[in-house]
C-alpha cells in the first residue's frame, strides 16, 4: 500500500475537478468555479494548477514543470518531485517528450503538438478584476459581453504611453465571446495560444477557477484597428548560450560590476540548440 | 450480494483516471470517438455510460435515468457505486438513455448567462455511432469533423444557445464521442 491515494487527492475531489474541466472545455475562456482543496503547498505554488495535473494525470504520462521556462527551479523541482511520488508518473524536461506540462509564466517555445496537455498556474483569473473588483459584477460583464470599459482602459493606455503597456497577463477573447486572463505569460507567448494542437488547461487555486483552451480554439490579443498587437519582445537580441534571435530572453546579470546578459528563458529549447551546435562543431 | 452490484472499477483511482483522460479527450476533439475499456454496467448501460457515470457521477450530481435506463438493476447499481440521487430531467446533473427516451432538450437545466457551467450533462446510448454524419466545426476541431448525431435539428438549436446549453456524450458499448455546445453543427 502507498501512503497516498494515486495523484494525491482523494476520489470525490478529483470526480468534482473532473466534472468542471469538462465544462470548462465545453466553454472556452469561462472561468469555472471549483472547490479548491488544501494541497501540502503554499498557495502561490501553483495549487490550481497542482490540482488540475492531479484530475488529469494517468500512470503511462510523462510530466514535465516548468517556472518562468524553467525546470531546475526550487518550484518546479518540488512539484516535479510531488507527483514522481504521489503518481509515479515519467518525467522529462524535454518539451517534445512530455505528455502533460505544467508551466507557470511562459509556453514552451517548442511547438506543442497533437495530444499534449498544457497546465497554466494562474495567480488570478479574472481579466476584468482591475477593472472591478467585486466578482458578482464581472460575473454580469462577461454574462452581458459587456467589454467596453476593458476596450476604454486599453485606449487610455495607448493615449498615456503610445501603446498598451501590458507587457504580462495581456488579455485576450476566446472565439470571439469570452475575454480571458492567459495568466502573466510575456504577450510574447500570447500567439502561441491561438490554433494550438495542444489542449490548454488554467488552475486558480487561490480564486477557485478552472478555464480552458481547447485544441485549434480561435484566441485573440485585443487590440484595435490603429494599434495592432505586437507580441514584440527587446529588438535585436540574442541568447548568449545558443543564439536564438526568436526565443524569449531573460536579462541576467553576470557579476559585481554590472554585467549582463540575454539567454533564453526557455531552458530547455536553450540547452537542446546547445547540444545540437556543440555536435555540429565536433563533426 | 447480487453480480450487479460488484461490476465497478478495480481499482478506481487509476481506472477513473485512464477513463477521465478518454473523456477529456473526446470534449476536447468533438466527434472523435474513444474507447473506455470499462466494467459491464447492468443493463441496458452501455460499458461506456458507465465508466462516465463512475469516473464523474457521485452523491453531489443529481441524476436522471430515462426510459428503459430506469430499471431496478441500474437503479440500483447508481445507488451502491454512486449514491447519485435518481431526479426528472429540471433537475439533473447528468442524464442517461436514448435519445427518444431523454426526451425535449429544454426539459435539462440549460446553465445561467453568469453560470453557464450549471447546465446538465446528457449520457445518450446509441445503436450506431460513427464518424460521419452532421459536419462539426468549432473549438477542438482543426478543420471539420462529422458524427453521426440522432437529431441535427435540437442539437444545432442547442449549440445556437451557447454560451448556455447542454454538453452530449454519445455511447455505444465501450466507444464515445462528444458534442460540447461549442460545436457548430451542419453549414460548409
Ligand atoms: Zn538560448
Amino acid at each position: 500500500m502507498t501512503a497516498y491515494n494515486f495523484a494525491y487527492l482523494d476520489e470525490a475531489t478529483k470526480r468534482m475537478l473532473r466534472r468542471a474541466i469538462l465544462k470548462a472545455v465545453a466553454i472556452p475562456g469561462y472561468q469555472v468555479p471549483f472547490s479548491s482543496r488544501e494541497m501540502p503547498m503554499p498557495y502561490g505554488w501553483g495549487t490550481g494548477g497542482v490540482q488540475v495535473t492531479a484530475a488529469c494525470l494517468v500512470p503511462e504520462d510523462t510530466l514535465k514543470v516548468i517556472d518562468q521556462g524553467a525546470d531546475d527551479t526550487t518550484n518546479a523541482v518540488s512539484i516535479r518531485k510531488f507527483f514522481q511520488r504521489v503518481a509515479d508518473v515519467a518525467v522529462t524536461e524535454r518539451t517534445a517528450q512530455a505528455s502533460i506540462i505544467q508551466t507557470r509564466h511562459r509556453i514552451p517555445e517548442t511547438p506543442l503538438i497533437a495530444g499534449q496537455i498544457l497546465v497554466f498556474q494562474v495567480p488570478i483569473p479574472e481579466p476584468l478584476r482591475f477593472l472591478e473588483p467585486r466578482e458578482v459584477e464581472t460575473r454580469v460583464m462577461h454574462a452581458l459581453e459587456d467589454y467596453g470599459l476593458m476596450q476604454v482602459r486599453l485606449y487610455e493606455d495607448i493615449a498615456r504611453h503610445g501603446e498598451i503597456a501590458r507587457a504580462y497577463a495581456y488579455p485576450v477573447r476566446v472565439e470571439g465571446r469570452y475575454i480571458m486572463d492567459p495568466s502573466p505569460i510575456p504577450k510574447f507567448d500570447n500567439p502561441k495560444l491561438n490554433n494550438s494542437p495542444a489542449l490548454q488547461l488554467f488552475g486558480a487555486g487561490r480564486e477557485c477557477r478552472i478555464y480552458a483552451l481547447p485544441p485549434f480554439t480561435r484566441v485573440e490579443s485585443l487590440d484595435f484597428d490603429d494599434y495592432p498587437f505586437s507580441a514584440t519582445k527587446a529588438a535585436g537580441q540574442s541568447c548568449a548560450l545558443c543564439g536564438s534571435t526568436v526565443s524569449y530572453l531573460d536579462e541576467v546579470i553576470t557579476d559585481d560590476a554590472g554585467g549582463r546578459m540575454f539567454v533564453c528563458s526557455d531552458t530547455d529549447y536553450c540547452a537542446a540548440r546547445v547540444a545540437a551546435g556543440s555536435t555540429e562543431d565536433a563533426a | 450480494m447480487s453480480a450487479h452490484l460488484t461490476a465497478g472499477f478495480i481499482d478506481p483511482a487509476r481506472d477513473g483516471a485512464r477513463a477521465f483522460r478518454q473523456v477529456l479527450d473526446a470534449m476536447a476533439h468533438p466527434g472523435r470517438i474513444v474507447t473506455l475499456d470499462g466494467p459491464q454496467g447492468p443493463a441496458p448501460c452501455s460499458p461506456a455510460a458507465a465508466s462516465v457515470l463512475l469516473t464523474l457521477a457521485d452523491a453531489t450530481t443529481p441524476l436522471h435515468l430515462a426510459g428503459a435506463h430506469d430499471a431496478a438493476a441500474l437503479r440500483d447499481w447508481v445507488a451502491f457505486h454512486l449514491g447519485a440521487p435518481l431526479v426528472g430531467p429540471a433537475d439533473a446533473v447528468f442524464a442517461l438513455g436514448t435519445w427518444d427516451a431523454l426526451g425535449p432538450l429544454a426539459a435539462y437545466p440549460q446553465g445561467s448567462a453568469e453560470y453557464p457551467d450549471r447546465s446538465a450533462t446528457l449520457i445518450v446510448e446509441m445503436d450506431a455511432l460513427d464518424t460521419d454524419g452532421a459536419r462539426l466545426t468549432g473549438p477542438g476541431i482543426e478543420t471539420q469533423a462529422f458524427l453521426s448525431l440522432p437529431d441535427v435539428g435540437a442539437l444545432a438549436d442547442n449549440a445556437a444557445r451557447f454560451p448556455l446549453g447542454l454538453d452530449v456524450l454519445f455511447t455505444c458499448g465501450p466507444r464515445l464521442a462528444a458534442l460540447p455546445r461549442s460545436t457548430k453543427i451542419g453549414g460548409c
